[in-house]
């Protein structure tokens, strides 16, 4: 019987996830940021805002998925979250398990930590020396957390602060629990 | 080459004094005979030296699903009509046919030739590009009987498509036009420039069977006949 999230990630991998070609999806994100430095002219800050845009939107609905395939158990704490989200989520969609590791004093920051990125294979930033330091190629992946936790009820804010594209060692994106968001009872409701 | 970097000799060759100001990675140079094929330029690892092959060649279908989707959202944003977004959608799938292209000829032709007839290109693409980007060899390939520059690429069920909906007042939009554009760039790098539709036939059996029309060239039908 699968127990630890790690265990349950690749159990669902293997039986229940439909599988296409790797290159399909990160050319395809190629050629959305690509697109997306053209139609803003090399803006990299805004380009990172509508990646962080995108993301959201996918992960407000990435998350029915998940539930759907994992069917784990509620987290109690935010550690558990942070379990699921690597061992689990990022197995089911990606096929990678990043570390988490980092955490904050207060238990409400966590990192994590890509040894591989899907998304950014046979990638090259471009040479124009702004792009090195402004543009997060990855940074749909923070949209996706911040959509996804937030509708379960989990605000939490995620950016990357290190990445592998820009000349550093790791790839690494720092998640924050904001906070913990209570059910509001639709206006007009008795 | 990757070895000679544990030995940082003190010296530094005559041959290289400007490359000495380069950031971190000191210049690995010797001069004796036993050494003469270090390498004296310093050597970050870029993305040419990373292995063809990935670990996991395999993505969930969602992740590809919901990235197309954000797309297919993000282009009904900025254009004006159904032309328009099936010319953007191309496009995004030009710029991945370019590359998938690269990547299917090194690995999946092992003979190293180029395809050089028209025929024999379909059918690398309806069996090499096909099988290896979205899983299954096409369905069919036909050519038209009364134009001799048109043929057509069947796909009962193509993927780009199996989680898109098309609101009914839409209805003459084809989201496979990403697909067609991966076609055309596939055509396009292998000097077969030509222009790929994708139309949809849904049949009872296949609601999402998909033609996808390859009109080629002026060019490439006269060099077709001299070749005959």
């Amino acid at each position: 019987m699968a127990r630890t999230p790690r265990q349950v990630g690749e159990e669902v991998w293997k039986t229940r996830v439909e599988k296409v070609n790797a290159e399909l999806v990160t050319l395809t994100y190629g050629s959305v940021v690509a697109q997306l430095c053209k139609d803003f002219g090399n803006d990299y800050i805004q380009v990172n805002e509508q990646l962080d845009k995108m993301g959201y939107n996918i992960g407000i609905r990435l998350i029915e998925d998940f539930l759907a395939r994992a069917n784990t158990s509620r987290c109690r704490t935010f550690k558990d979250t942070a379990e699921i989200i690597s061992k689990v989520g990022f197995k089911i969609f990606l096929n990678i398990t990043p570390t988490v590791g980092n955490w904050s004093q207060d238990n409400k920051q966590f990192s994590l930590i890509f040894d591989e990125n899907p998304l950014a294979d046979f990638v090259e930033l471009p040479d124009d020396g702004k792009a090195v330091n402004e543009l997060w190629y990855s940074n749909i992946l923070c949209g996706v957390l911040r959509g996804a936790l937030e509708m379960v009820q989990t605000q939490v804010e995620a950016q990357f602060i290190s990445d592998v594209l820009r000349g550093h060692e790791t790839t690494e994106m720092r998640v924050t629990l904001i906070r913990i968001l209570e059910d509001e009872m639709p206006v007009g409701d008795d | 080459m990757l070895q000679n970097r544990s030995s940082y000799p003190a010296q530094q060759s005559a041959v290289a004094p400007s490359l000495a100001s380069s950031s971190e990675k000191s210049i690995p140079t010797s001069l004796t005979p036993s050494s003469l094929r270090t390498v004296t330029t310093p050597r970050k690892v870029t993305i040419y030296d990373r292995n063809l092959n990935r670990r996991a060649p395999e993505l969930s279908l969602a992740a590809f699903a919901f990235l197309f989707n954000e797309v297919v959202q993000y282009s009904q944003k900025n254009v004006k009509g159904i032309q328009e977004m099936e010319i953007k959608l191309s496009e995004y799938g030009y710029h991945v046919g370019q590359r998938v292209l690269e990547l299917t000829v090194v690995r999946e032709i092992k003979s190293g030739k180029r395809e050089t007839r028209v025929l024999g290109l379909l059918q690398f693409i309806n069996t090499g590009i096909w099988k290896s980007v979205f899983g299954k060899p096409a369905d069919a390939l036909e050519k038209s009987k009364d134009q001799e520059d048109e043929y057509m690429i069947i796909d009962n069920d193509p993927i780009v498509n199996k989680y898109i909906s098309v609101p009914r007042e839409m209805s003459q939009l084809n989201c496979a036009a990403f697909q067609a554009g991966i076609v055309e760039a596939v055509l396009d790098g292998c000097q077969f420039p030509a222009r790929v539709t994708a139309h949809s036939v849904p049949t009872d059996l296949f609601p999402l069977k998909t033609v996808f029309l390859v009109k080629l060239d002026p060019v490439v039908v006269e060099r077709e006949r001299y070749m005959r």
